[in-house]
This record gives C-alpha cells, sequence and structure tokens, in this order.
C-alpha cells in the first residue's frame, strides 16, 4: 500500500471526525432549538453557547471536502456528482441555517423569529442527515460504473445504509449536544438537558452502532471490531458519568464514542473509498482514486503545520467562551430604536408608528415582549 | 436546454451571486479593520460607533457570503465532475489550502471578534479582526490561484491524459494569479468605498433634511441634536468622515484596478489573445481600441460587426505598452485555434451528445464587448462620483438635493456591477475552453480542456435544473431579506448597532471610562458581551 494516499485517508477521516465531534453538537443545538428549548429566552440560551464557535466548525465540513478534493479527487467526484440530490438538500439546509443564526435576532418579531428557528432547526436536521447518509454511503457502495459515474436514476444511489447513516448522525448530534448543553449552560436548561441526556443516549446511539455493525460485516477487520467495543464502554461511560452529574467528562466520553464510530467505519472500508455495488472492478480505492505523490506530499507538509494550528486557536476559542450561559445572562433585546422613520420594517408586529418614530419606540415593545427579547 | 447549459447557467448565477457578497466582505471587513485600529489609538468616540455601525453591516452580509461559499466548493463535484477528475491533482490543492490555512482563520477569528468585545483586551480583541480581515485576504489569494490556473495553467505535466502538479511554486506564483489577486482586492475596496459614502451622504443628507445641521452664514456647517439616540453632534463626525473615507477608498482602489487591469490586459495578450480581441470585436488585425462597434456581436462570424468609433494605437498600447503593434483580430486567430486544438470536438463518449460538434472558438461577444465596457465604465463612474462627492462635502455640507442624495446610494452598486462585468467578461471569454491552453506549452504537453467536456456525465438535465431552479429561488429570496435588514440598520443609525447609545445619554464619555483599555470589563456580567 502506498504511504502518501493512506496517510491522506487518515486525515480525511481525522477531519470527518472533528466535524462531526464539533459541528454534531451545533447541530444537535439547532435541531433542540425547536425540541428542547421551551420560549425565546431559551432558545437564546442554547444559540450562545454555540454562536461563537459554530461557524469555525462548520469548516471542518469545507477541509473535508476541499482535502478530498485535493487528495483524492476521483472520490470526490464521484461522490459528490452520484448523490446530486441529497447534497443539493444539504446545501440549502447549511445556507438556511448559516443565515438563521446571524438573522434571527436582527427584527424583533415573533414571527420573524419563529421562521429563522425552523430554518436552524430543519437545516440542522437536514444538514445532519444528508451528511450522514452521504458518508454511509461512501462507506458502503454506490452504484458506479467504469468511469466512476453513477448509473440509474437521481435516487439510484438509495440503500438502507442512507437512512442508517442519516438517523445516525442526527440521533448522535441531539444527544451531543445534550452532553454539550449541560456543560455549557446553567440552571433550568442544564438540567433539563442532563436528564434528557441520560434517558435518550441508549436509544439515540443506535442507529449508528446499525451502521458501524453494517460497514464491518462488509469489510471489518479485528481491529475495527475492537473499535466497535470500544464505543460501546464510551457510550455507557457517558451515560453512567451523566447520572453522576460529572458533564464535562460524559461530553468527553460521547465525544471518544464518536472518535471510534468513526475510526471503526473508516478503517473498515479502507483501503476501498467507494465501494461500486455493481462490480467490484469498478471499486474507487486510495490507490486508483489519489492524487500524484507530489501533490500530496505538498499538502502533507502543508497540513502537519496546518492543522495543529488550526485546533489550537479553536482550543483557545472554547476557553475564552469557557463561562456557562444561561437565562440571567441573555440580555434583554434593546426595541429596536431607528433613527430614521423606517418605510422598509419586515413585520408589521415591531413596526414603528410613523408620526413619532422613535419617543415611543421602546417601552411599548419591550412590554409587547414578556419573553424578553 | 440540454445538462451544459444548465450547469453553466448555474454556475454562472451562484458565482456572480456569491460574489456580490464577497467584495463587500473583503473590503468592509478592511475597512472597519482600520477604522477600530484607529479608534484603538486615538480613543475617540466617533472611531467606536463606527467600527460598531459598519461591523453590524458587514456581518450581515458576511453570513451571506459564507453560506453561498458552500455551493462554490460542492459545485465542482457534484455538476462538473470530469472537470475535477482532470483538474484535481492540481486545483484541489488551492481550494483545500483555502479552507485549512484561510477560511478556519477566518471564521474562528471574526467568532471571537463578534463575541469577545468583553472576554478579550482591547488590542487582541483588535488583533482578531485585523487576523480575520487577513484571513479574507488569504482566501481571495488561493480561489484566484485556483481560478488563474485555469485561465493559464503552469507547474505541470501530462500524465495518462492528466495535468499532474511537478511545479508546486509555479502554480502558486501564477503570473496571472499575481496580478488578479490586487486587481480583485482593489476591486472590492471599491466596493466598500462606494458604500460607505453612498450611507453616509444619505445620513447627512438626511440630517439637514430633519432639521438637526443646519448651514451657517459662512456655509460651513453647524452640526446640532435631536433627542434621539445617537443623533447628536457626534453623529455628524461619524457620518462626515465615513463619507471622506468611503471617497478616498473608492478613489484609490480605482487607481489600484485601474494598473493591475492594464497589467492583466498584457498579460491576456500573450496567454488568451482570442479574449482580448473578442473583449474588443476586433475581427480584423489592427492598432484601434473600439469605442463603439455596431453589428451582430453575437455571431459566430466576424462579417457584420462595423466599429464605428476607433481610437488608433490604443488597443496596441493596452496589450503591448505601445501605438504601433498590430493586435491580431478574430479572423486570424480563429485559424491558429483550428489549426492547433482541432475543428471539431473529439468522438468520445465524455462529450455525450456533443461529440463531434464543431468548436466555436470565439465567445459570445456580445457579453465580452460589453462586459469589459461596463468593469471599466462603472469604476471609472464610481471613482468619479466620489472625486465628486469630495470637493462638493468640502465645507461639510451635504446638498440638501434629493436627487443627489438617491444618486449617492444607488452609486453603491457601481462597482459592484463593475466586479460583475469583469467576472463575466473573464469567464466567459475563456469559452470554449474551462481550463484554457497555455501558448507556451506545445505538441502533447498541451494542457487544456473544453468546457463541453466538463459537466458531470452521470448527472441528468433535470437534476441540474432543479439545482438550478433551488438554488436561484432561495438566493433570491435571500437577497431581499438580506437587503432589507440592510436598509433597516441604515436607517437605525449608529445607535441601531450599538444599544448603550439609546440607554444612557453621553454614553460615549461613561463608556470611556468604563473601559480604558487595560483589560477585559471585570465589572459587569461579562458573559455575554454580544448575544444572538
Amino acid at each position: 500500500m502506498e504511504l502518501l494516499p493512506t496517510i491522506w485517508f487518515v486525515a480525511i477521516a481525522v477531519l470527518w471526525t472533528g466535524y462531526l465531534f464539533l459541528e454534531g453538537f451545533d447541530l444537535g443545538v439547532g435541531m433542540l432549538m425547536k425540541l428542547f428549548a421551551r420560549n425565546n429566552t431559551d432558545r437564546r440560551v442554547l444559540l450562545n453557547t454555540i454562536g461563537p464557535v459554530w461557524d469555525g466548525n462548520e469548516v471542518w465540513l469545507l477541509t473535508a471536502a476541499g482535502a478530498t478534493f485535493a487528495a483524492f479527487p476521483l472520490w470526490y467526484a464521484s461522490l459528490f456528482s452520484a448523490l446530486y440530490l441529497p447534497l443539493l438538500a444539504v446545501l440549502a439546509a447549511l445556507i438556511f441555517r448559516a443565515v438563521a443564526f446571524e438573522y434571527r435576532g436582527k427584527v424583533d418579531s415573533e414571527r420573524w423569529r419563529n421562521r429563522w428557528d425552523w430554518a436552524i432547526a430543519i437545516g440542522s436536521f437536514g444538514a445532519a442527515f444528508g451528511i450522514g447518509a452521504a458518508l454511509a454511503l461512501t462507506t458502503t457502495g454506490l452504484p458506479l460504473n467504469a468511469n466512476g459515474d453513477r448509473s440509474g436514476g437521481p435516487m439510484s444511489w438509495f440503500s438502507g445504509y442512507a437512512l442508517l447513516g442519516g438517523f445516525g448522525v442526527v440521533a448522535f448530534a441531539l444527544v451531543h449536544a445534550l452532553a454539550f448543553l449541560a456543560l455549557k449552560t446553567d440552571g433550568d436548561v442544564r438540567h433539563r438537558a442532563r436528564s434528557w441526556f441520560v434517558r435518550l443516549v441508549p436509544v439515540a446511539v443506535l442507529p449508528m452502532f446499525g451502521w458501524m455493525v453494517a460497514v464491518q460485516f462488509l469489510s471489518g477487520k479485528p481491529w475495527t471490531w475492537a473499535l466497535v467495543a470500544a464505543a460501546v464502554v464510551a457510550v455507557v461511560l457517558a451515560w453512567t458519568l451523566a447520572r453522576a452529574g460529572s458533564e464535562g467528562r460524559a461530553f468527553g466520553a460521547l465525544g471518544a464514542f464518536i472518535v471510534c464510530a468513526t475510526a471503526s467505519i473508516f478503517g473498515a472500508a479502507f483501503p476501498v473509498v467507494i465501494p461500486s455495488t455493481i462490480d467490484p472492478a469498478f471499486n474507487l480505492t486510495v490507490s486508483n482514486a489519489s492524487s500524484s505523490d507530489y501533490t500530496l506530499g505538498l499538502m502533507s507538509i502543508v497540513a502537519a503545520v496546518g492543522l495543529p494550528l488550526v485546533i489550537a486557536y479553536q482550543s483557545w476559542t472554547y476557553w475564552v467562551f469557557r463561562r456557562r450561559v444561561s437565562a440571567a445572562h441573555i440580555p434583554e433585546a434593546h426595541g429596536f430604536l431607528p433613527a430614521i422613520a423606517a418605510k422598509v420594517l419586515i413585520s408589521k408586529d415591531s413596526q414603528v408608528s410613523k408620526d413619532s418614530p422613535v419617543s415611543k419606540g421602546s417601552p411599548e415593545k419591550t412590554a409587547s415582549n414578556p419573553s424578553g427579547d | 436546454m440540454d445538462a451544459l447549459e444548465i450547469a453553466r447557467w448555474q454556475f454562472g448565477i451562484t458565482t456572480v451571486y456569491h460574489f456580490m457578497m464577497v467584495p463587500l466582505t473583503i473590503g468592509l471587513g478592511l475597512v472597519v479593520a482600520i477604522i477600530q485600529t484607529i479608534w484603538y489609538r486615538t480613543g475617540k468616540p466617533e472611531y467606536l460607533r463606527m467600527t460598531k455601525f459598519w461591523g453590524k453591516l458587514f456581518l450581515i452580509n458576511f453570513i451571506m457570503g459564507v453560506a453561498t461559499g458552500i455551493v462554490q466548493e460542492f459545485q465542482f463535484g457534484m455538476a462538473w465532475s470530469e472537470y475535477s477528475r482532470f483538474v484535481g491533482d492540481v486545483f484541489g490543492a488551492p481550494l483545500a489550502l483555502e479552507a485549512l490555512l484561510a477560511f478556519f482563520v477566518e471564521s474562528t477569528f471574526l467568532g471571537l471578534w463578534i463575541f469577545g468585545w468583553k472576554q478579550l483586551k482591547r488590542g487582541v480583541h483588535l488583533a482578531c479582526l485585523w487576523i480575520a480581515v487577513i484571513g479574507s485576504v488569504f482566501s481571495a489569494y488561493f480561489i484566484i490561484v485556483a481560478n488563474s490556473w485555469m485561465q493559464h495553467p503552469v507547474g505541470v505535466e501530462m500524465v495518462d491524459g492528466r495535468p499532474v502538479m511537478t511545479d508546486a511554486w509555479a502554480v502558486f506564483t501564477n503570473n496571472t494569479a499575481l496580478v488578479a489577486v490586487p486587481h480583485t482586492l482593489f476591486g472590492a475596496l471599491a466596493v466598500a468605498g462606494a458604500f460607505l459614502l453612498g450611507i453616509a451622504w444619505y445620513h447627512l443628507w438626511r440630517r439637514r433634511h430633519d432639521g438637526i445641521d443646519v448651514v451657517g452664514a459662512d456655509g460651513k456647517l453647524i452640526p446640532g441634536e435631536a433627542a434621539i439616540p445617537g443623533r447628536d453632534k457626534a453623529d455628524y463626525t461619524v457620518w462626515m468622515k465615513s463619507l471622506r473615507i468611503g471617497a478616498v477608498v473608492a478613489m484609490i482602489s480605482f487607481a489600484g484596478t485601474a494598473i493591475t487591469g492594464d497589467l492583466q490586459g498584457k498579460l491576456m495578450f500573450e496567454q488568451q489573445p482570442m479574449k482580448m480581441a473578442a473583449a474588443e470585436a476586433a475581427c480584423h488585425d489592427g492598432t484601434g481600441f473600439s469605442v463603439l462597434s455596431v453589428g451582430n456581436l453575437g455571431a459566430t462570424n466576424c462579417d457584420d460587426i462595423v466599429a464605428v468609433i476607433e481610437v488608433p494605437g490604443i488597443l496596441s498600447f493596452l496589450a503591448k505598452g505601445d501605438f504601433t503593434t498590430e493586435v491580431k483580430g478574430v479572423n486570424s486567430l480563429l485559424g491558429e485555434y483550428k489549426e492547433k486544438y482541432g475543428t471539431h470536438l473529439p468522438d468520445n463518449p465524455l462529450y455525450g451528445d456533443r461529440a463531434g460538434q464543431e468548436i466555436q472558438y470565439v465567445p459570445v461577444m456580445e457579453v465580452t464587448y460589453w462586459g469589459f465596457r461596463m468593469m471599466i465604465g462603472f469604476g471609472g463612474i464610481a471613482a468619479f462620483a466620489a472625486l465628486l462627492a469630495l470637493w462638493v462635502t468640502r465645507k461639510g455640507v451635504v446638498p440638501q438635493s434629493k436627487w443627489l442624495m438617491r444618486l449617492a446610494v444607488f452609486g453603491i452598486l457601481a462597482p459592484f456591477g463593475a466586479n460583475a462585468a469583469g467576472w463575466i467578461f473573464t469567464e466567459m471569454g475563456r469559452q470554449p475552453f474551462v481550463v484554457a491552453p497555455n501558448p507556451d506549452m506545445n505538441g502533447i504537453d498541451q494542457v487544456f480542456m473544453f468546457t463541453a467536456a466538463a459537466v458531470s456525465p452521470g448527472v441528468s438535465a433535470g437534476e441540474l435544473m432543479t439545482s438550478l431552479v433551488v438554488l436561484t429561488a432561495i438566493y433570491a429570496v435571500l437577497l431581499v431579506v438580506e437587503v432589507k435588514l440592510l436598509v433597516k440598520y441604515v436607517r437605525g443609525g449608529v445607535a441601531s448597532a450599538m444599544p448603550e447609545l439609546a440607554h444612557a445619554k453621553d454614553s460615549d464619555d461613561q463608556r470611556d471610562k468604563n473601559d480604558d483599555g487595560t483589560g477585559p470589563d471585570k465589572s459587569g456580567d461579562d458573559v455575554l458581551a454580544f448575544a444572538y
């Protein structure tokens, strides 16, 4: 087996692990906006736990995709074109979700916020599901022909593995987010998150185990089976620690679970990057899908410097924003006080009367918003 | 429409759209970083207000660039899988490095800047913005390295029918990229300049309109105060300084785009002579720059194009730096291209229905000819308007004319138009190639790819049409939302981005006392200095 393509296969597995670990909880927090939060203050607590970091987390996805393009162009081309419609859905989900984080609080209206909350929740669900499905399919197989193109219609990629992977990542993201919220918030949200976590975690990891075991049966090796066992231990540990009230360690144990899970899945799939369900001769592998050693060597040098740096400054970000957020910290949204009587406001309920644009604006609006935003 | 055509429309629409957000992000980011630096050094409250106000608009726009950027990275693989397979060895690296070295930096440090007003020391907080802005500049660099390789492939060798990178230094210092990067950055700054100028003009005009500011007998402005948060005397300074910074930035960046654009023209003349000829709708060899050409520019032959007004010598100057060199026209280039790259697309299944078709080497000249002129025209208009604005407001007074105010506000669109026109010109002028041939490479070393071979063979026209419709619809909706929010926050003025102005009068002074810059503010509740 060639060395550099193998190193890059590992590097890409590491990038996906980083992505699932980090964006896992912010996707989950996004879904919990509609499942868990009970009022606007709760929702703002949730949002502000991930506010400073979600965008940096998402770059792990872009780096994983970009590194796949650079290191395994044939893998990138076949996977992305074969999954055209599901990835379109992922893109739509990611677009709405990103914009929603930023725009949600920009207009003081219940209807406005509610729409963007749905965008965050559905967008987070769609992205988690689509990416989980894509990763499951690249490790279990796609109907690729000799040129690496999908044969059959726009939905011929579909298999039960797609559902396993999709639900696997969605359910993992949900419990990972609960563990994260228990660690990062205080008060009511913290306690509810912990008790939800304890109740849900045994069920929520099942689809991910389904995907793991499926890949093991297709192409497992002894050491990847061992990782499945380690993942079981990590989940039991996370559950026990959460019950004992040790939130930080429970979060860490669930993190160990996702590391074991991706390692067992990618390890089992190696050296195939996409199995062809039409003919194993059409399989894309680390050797026939990779870039030249020159390109991989260049990328290795840059990644060896760049990736530790990324991990260092992202860790620093988490350190800067290490304090727990609670309802008491959420500042009251200021009634928007336009300097100039605005004609263009987006929703009716935030419209300030035109003849006295300023003086009356704030007290009335604050009063009409008992939720504190 | 066939799959290729739909995929091209999709790439065009998503890219032009993405590149409306990106120049404003890069340009405004730089300007905000400079303003915050001035505040850091002088402590003058108006610079804090400017940082907060322009920073708010910057963020409203930034997120759109992020959201639409993901589409760009995914669609190479989704819609252009053959292209990705062909160029992956060399083209993937700058994209991966952009994510790893630039975009990580940009998004992480911007998060720190947005949320870290109180958690970080003032100097560290400012440094975070600078790091994010420098990240966005590097981001632009890597993307343009990738694009420039498509315009002028270098540093590769053909192995088994695919280009393989042999010289990374050549790829990352491609002369096409080295001039395109500053050209693009100046283009981005021009957008920011016009943005500041237009919005500041509107606020100054509005202050007079509302009777807050009056003009004294000596023709100078006397700033006043209204009982409205943020509309005090300092507010006048905020807008006047913003206007001047915007105008100066717009003028400098126009000069920058002109100088770098001239260098680009000279490279283009060597590297992509057909694009240069098509930019001029120049059918015959000559030296003259066309001021107006009429006829059927969309035709594939040159027979009915007439140059009505032509300035002799100028085209030679643009291409070569003298007034006499004959610049080859479309007609003589056509023969050379046919001889070198063939007259018909190869009979290869990868070309699908297009296999064996005759190759159209002349780009759509309506687009190249007018695209080139719109780019220069819009850029020039914006710079001239900026000069005029500085002159008109030299005494600190913005005229009461409503029409002038509208002109200043809609003038914001001019540099956007110049950016879009420039990119449409350079991308469509490269057709029928997706990777344009490097004329210095010959025989088996030739590296080029026809756009007709680049599209994903396994993806149906129906799938592509679905994504074209879905993405265009999402983009249209989000454009409306973004513009509405920008308008809302522009009208809101400084207080909309700085609620503390509304809570206490003279809060600038208070802020200065509390926050004298020695360290994080420990007095209050500093868990959330900013909250979503």
